[in-house]
């Protein structure tokens, strides 16, 4: 039987240490509304998602109740909106179905309003990603992502140039909310099929219809637990290991028990420390709980390279099923720790590309200067795919240029999404390189057959 | 199923009997129980026995209340947080 001090243990990391499950995310394939009619393929998108998600927050809100473990976010990922509207052109129409079902389920975002290009683009799907502008800022709930390179593709720069330009649009669209439309937007390199995080979430066609997945969190658990470790970094390793252990089966209990009332299939568990703005939630205070004055010091990858192995190599054993983006998450405008250290000049974007090199993603939620040319934002992008397509993981890049304002400011874009310090980008032109569109080849490496 | 009932706060008379008067009322039985300080908390934690078709989330409510009046934190949960994460 378990022991006092186990309970008093478990119930002080969700009270005291804000360990939450921070996403259960029900992924719903859209392969059977395919149909030569936009208004068809509209309407039984609407009815699918109403249908399969209508229980959805219910269930995450019971199982929160009797297990007294928060499930903050309740969000659907959907097969790529590209792949199912490509017969009839009906994107815009599909992504309106999308926000208004979601808004009938009761959730704050669905993701999937996704093409996957990474080694070429069809006229189609270049004209899909050039309607993603007006998709995200006509509506509320919906969140996009573009795969423009993979380590067995290479980088579509063609891809690459025409991102930044999209990313610069959904700015100035919504450039009376800090340019908000980009905080739901991700341009990724090695996307994966199963993440259950947004902004990035898609349900990819190789998964079973109706799979639910998990996102894990805690930053505030691993940084307390850390707090009475004096020892090596092999002890500070295992500390983060036995602690990613326990937060990860509660993730996998949640997981299954969800997927059993909603009918649905087991998905994955997405062993991730991912932070909040609030106080006690963030990563960078692991980081310096592990010994630097501010996250950015020399040492800050280095640390953060460690954070995340262990974490991965904790949770693998705890769950059945490990998948999604698995590790240590950096969102600037999420992470108080993250906030602090980029305003006070202590943390640069060059460092914080460093730290995507070895922790989950990549560059997300860091607001830029409003002015940053699109070349610029692709050069952003490229740099970042070049590291996932070498290293053979994901990155990410989900930037702000925050039209109208300039470093020094603060962009606000509230609730879970944070605010940030916009924070100034090398702007020497990388246009000539950009402009030269085609392919970067895949790495030696990637051929592995 | 079982359900763990924590009480963590100040100790004071009667947080026993008030815990276990609404248990019996709910037609809950009380497996086990102990009390400690922890880490300078007054910690009570009872293992209860509940039915299958038992409204744990009606039962959290009541027992979230009952804490407040007290002064103290009452929680109702299911054991198999605990298990998954302390136990292989």
């Amino acid at each position: 039987m378990i022991n006092n001090k186990e309970i008093f243990e478990t119930i002080q990391m969700i009270n005291q240490q804000h360990l939450d499950v921070r996403t259960t995310t029900l992924g719903i394939s859209l392969l059977d509304c395919v149909s030569d009619s936009a208004k068809v393929t509209a309407q039984k998108v609407y009815d699918k998602v109403t249908s399969a998600g209508k229980n959805l927050v219910k269930t995450a809100n019971d199982i929160a109740s009797e297990f007294g473990i928060p499930i903050v976010n309740k969000r659907v990922s959907v097969t790529p909106v590209s792949i199912i509207t490509a017969a009839n052109g009906g994107h815009l129409e599909v992504i309106r179905a999308l926000d208004k079902a979601a808004a009938e389920i009761g959730i704050d975002f669905l993701g999937g309003y996704t093409a996957l290009v990474h080694k070429g683009m069809t006229a189609y799907e270049e004209q899909f990603i050039r309607s993603i502008p007006e998709a995200l800022s006509t509506t509320a709930r919906v969140c996009s992502s573009v795969n423009i390179g993979t380590t067995r593709a290479g980088i579509n720069m063609d891809a690459v140039a025409l991102m930044g330009k999209i990313i610069r649009e959904c700015a100035e669209r919504t450039a009376d909310q800090d340019s908000i439309a980009c905080a739901k937007l991700v341009v990724f390199c090695n996307a994966v099929e199963d993440n259950p995080f947004m902004a990035g979430a898609f349900h990819g066609i190789g998964e079973k219809d109706l799979t639910l997945h998990v996102g894990v969190s805690g930053p505030g658990v691993v940084k307390h637990a850390l707090e009475s470790v004096h020892g090596d970094l092999n002890m500070v390793a295992d500390k983060i290991k036995e602690t990613a252990f326990k937060i990860t089966r509660v993730g996998g209990l949640v997981c299954k028990e969800t997927a059993r009332r909603l009918g649905a299939n087991v998905g994955i568990v997405d062993l991730s420390l991912a932070p909040t703005p609030v106080m006690g939630d963030s990563v960078a205070h692991i980081l310096e709980e592990i010994g630097l004055e501010s996250v950015g010091a020399c040492g800050t990858t280095a640390c953060l390279a460690m954070l995340n192995d262990a974490v991965k190599k904790g949770g693998i054993m705890a769950a059945s099923n490990v998948g999604g983006l698995s590790g240590a998450f950096i969102p600037v405008s999420e992470d108080a720790g993250m906030i602090k250290a980029c305003a006070e000049g202590k943390l640069t974007i060059e460092k914080l590309e460093a730290m995507t090199c070895v922790c989950s993603v990549g560059l997300d939620m860091i607001a830029i200067p409003g002015d940053t040319p699109a070349e610029v934002i692709s050069g952003i992008i490229a740099d970042e795919a070049a590291i996932g397509m070498v290293n053979t993981k994901t990155t990410a890049v989900r930037l702000i240029p925050v039209i109208g304002k300039g470093v020094g400011d603060y962009a606000e874009f509230g609730g879970l999404l944070g605010h940030a310090p916009i924070i100034p980008v090398n702007t020497n032109s990388p246009l000539k390189f950009i402009s030269r569109g085609g392919r970067i080849p895949a790495p030696l490496h990637s051929n592995k057959n | 199923m079982k359900a763990i009932v924590s009480v963590i706060g100040k100790d004071k008379k009667g947080i026993i009997a008030k815990v276990s008067g609404i248990l019996l009322e709910q037609d809950i039985n009380i497996e086990d129980i102990s009390q400690t300080i922890m880490q300078d908390y007054f910690t009570m934690i009872m293992m209860v026995s509940v039915s299958a078709n038992s409204d744990v989330t009606k039962l959290s409510t009541i027992m979230n209340n009952l804490g407040e009046s007290l002064g103290v934190t009452i929680r109702v949960q299911h054991e198999d947080i605990f298990n998954s994460m302390h136990k292989l």
